[in-house]
């Protein structure tokens, strides 16, 4: 099978591989799927090339259906897909953002080192696990009434500086400022709203995770030390969460309004869950309204969760967080979302609805939503690998914005479902396998720590290595993680 | 069932309504032990769809809404009203306890992915996949 698929790619260099738009009738674009061939065999196991092709049906898609190497079987979209639509005539689909509308990452630099850090490691994640909800039924340190909610919807990280959870320079170093313009509260339900509200400031279960990673890797000084990395051995906290509830409730409302509308369009659709409308739709506009607002709550729960990183951070070491242990966000960044952008191509400027599914934006050096602070080397983008390994910084390039819209990869890419995993490793304690490595990790439910093990996803380094070649994102740095906290 | 992302379950009833109230009970024993949620609230739950696929992915949505906003683990359903567009049920279980339940990975959306409630010898079928 895994062979079959693997003949249905054709070679364009060691990282480029065609999907033909003959493949399968109806495609109104080819696939291209950046992978190494190693990689190909992996890729080939699931439903996600099918996924590739279906998504290359969607009216208005430009260019090609793309895949990142981190690519895998999603509902609808494969995740770690981009795809972009011309905004005269082609569709959004909420099936191309996901469940986790704004799901991402942000990252938190300190100044302090590894060696301050380890004989507190576990009094620093014993606390963060106290502090900061994770898991089923973590209800946030807030009280939010439904009026509050539509102003966080509307204001994003503005509503956070507002109330003293955020910095004044942390909103230059969010995507969109941490608040994107065009969010309509009145477009996310009030089943949505009760759902999210209690849990603003939490980070959730499945694959969402906050840890304290120690920097191992620098490849390029200039880049790290804009972003205020000094080199091996600098710890930084990483956050890896979205909109919770209200974002899931969103999507799924959508998909409801979606599905009758793409009927009614006449859009012919391969798998029910591209549910699509025109951007310009009225349910295309009131979806991206939607969406957009549940964006800003991400960007929102992003930064409670750093707020209370950095009480913990000045609790622990006693030192404050900013003057002495200068914990400024280094980046903030989305990867399931969707967003109307300016891009070239063949020599003509186009407006294009780009939706990045488990993929992020990787926007180059000089590009004018790329904050002044980064101008010179290009958007950070922060990929998560798995918990046992290492994550990596990297910085958006020009080729990105001429080949992908912008965009690169998530992460390391789920290589194996949750019951094989828990099967695979039944009887090995994970928590205890990674603590003989110097990882301590505090979870709720400690038997659930398999279906995130190391052996459940691809090498995060491979994914990024392919990138890096391909000259999509360059490799700023890597770092391992110390202390980890799971739902 | 598996998905490279996610889980989900297969679901038997000897009728909708029976094969509607396992499919809830299924959802949340992927969340916590059933054994150790006590019915002691109530909740009273309707929903409405176009067909009876949609039907029920919005009940088991609605159910999520209540352990979302609400807290609730449920443990046992009580279905008073289905139709191929319309159902009535009642939910039994209690809120949230951290150290009493023994819980999960939590169950984000409820996915149409080959979603397809079917006849079967002695009753329905269904498989239904979770987004974690």
């Amino acid at each position: 099978m895994a062979r079959e698929r693997k003949g249905i790619l054709e070679k364009i260099d060691d990282w480029r591989w065609l999907l033909s738009q003959e493949y399968k009738p109806g495609m109104r674009v080819p696939g291209l799927v950046f992978a190494s061939e190693a990689m190909l065999d992996v890729i080939g196991q699931d439903q996600a090339i099918e996924q590739v092709a279906n998504v290359a049906f969607l009216p208005g898609i430009v260019k090609y259906s793309m895949a990142m190497p981190d690519i895998h079987w999603g509902y609808g979209f494969p995740i770690g897909g981009v795809a972009a639509m011309r905004v005269e005539d082609g569709v959004i689909s909420p099936g191309g953002v996901g469940f986790d509308i704004n799901c991402g990452t942000r990252i938190l630099r300190t100044n302090l080192t590894e060696e301050e850090v380890r004989p507190r490691l576990k009094d620093l994640m014993n606390q963060i696990f106290r502090d900061i909800p994770a898991g089923l039924g973590g209800s946030g340190l807030l009280r939010v009434s439904l009026k509050e909610i539509d102003e966080v919807l509307v204001k994003g990280v503005r509503w956070a500086l507002e109330q003293e959870y955020a910095w004044p320079e942390d909103l230059a170093a969010i995507e969109g400022g941490g608040a994107l313009s065009g969010a309509n509260p009145d477009k996310v339900s009030r089943r949505a709203k009760e759902r999210g509200g209690p849990q603003l400031g939490t980070i959730g279960s499945g694959n969402h995770f906050l840890e304290v990673q120690v920097v191992d890797q620098v490849y390029e000084r200039e880049a790290a030390e804009v972003m205020g990395i000094s080199g091996p051995g600098q710890v930084l906290a990483f956050i890896h969460t979205g909109s919770r509830g209200l974002g899931h409730q969103t999507c799924q409302d959508f998909l409801d309004v979606m599905e009758e509308a793409a009927e009614r369009y006449g859009i012919h659709l391969p798998d029910k869950q591209l549910a699509c409308a025109p951007i310009n739709s009225r349910e295309g506009q009131d979806y991206l309204g939607g969406m957009t607002a549940a964006a800003n709550f991400a960007f929102c729960n992003r930064q409670l969760i750093a707020h209370w990183t950095r009480a913990v951070f000045q609790r622990v070491f006693g030192r404050d967080a900013r003057e002495d242990l200068g914990m400024f966000v280094v980046y903030d960044v989305a990867h399931n979302i969707a967003k109307i952008e300016r891009h070239r191509l063949d020599g003509r400027e186009i407006t294009v609805c780009v939706h990045r599914k488990g993929a992020t934006r990787a926007f180059p050096p000089g590009h004018p939503d790329v904050s002044a602070k980064y101008q010179k080397i290009g958007q950070p983008v922060l990929v998560p690998g798995d918990m046992g390994r290492y994550s990596y910084i990297a910085v958006g390039t020009e080729q990105a914005m001429s080949e992908t819209w912008g965009s690169t990869c998530h992460g390391a890419g789920r290589m194996m479902s949750r019951h094989a995993a828990k099967r695979s490793l039944k009887g090995v304690d994970i928590a205890q396998r990674l603590a003989e490595r110097g990882i301590y990790v505090r979870a709720q439910d400690r038997g659930s720590l398999a279906e995130e093990a190391s052996e459940a996803y691809k090498d995060v380094a491979e994914v990024v290595d392919v990138l890096d070649r391909a000259g999509i994102s360059r490799k700023v740095c890597r770092m391992r993680p110390m202390g980890v906290v799971k739902g | 069932m598996e998905h490279t992302a996610d889980v989900g379950i297969i679901v038997h009833g000897a009728d909708l309504a029976e094969l509607f109230a396992n499919a809830g009970a299924g959802m949340f024993a992927l969340m916590a032990d059933p054994d150790l949620i006590e019915e002691r609230e109530e909740r009273s739950i309707q929903v409405e769809a176009r067909d009876r696929e949609t039907l029920l992915v919005r009940w088991l949505t609605e159910l999520l809404y209540y352990l979302d906003a609400q807290q609730m683990l449920f443990r046992r359903f009580q279905i008073d009203e289905l139709t191929e567009t319309r159902l009535r049920a009642r939910g039994f279980g209690e809120a949230i306890d951290r150290d009493r339940h023994q819980l999960h990975c939590g169950v984000k959306a409820v996915t149409r992915h080959m979603l397809e409630i079917a006849p079967e010898d002695g009753g329905y079928q269904a498989t239904v996949l979770f987004d974690i």
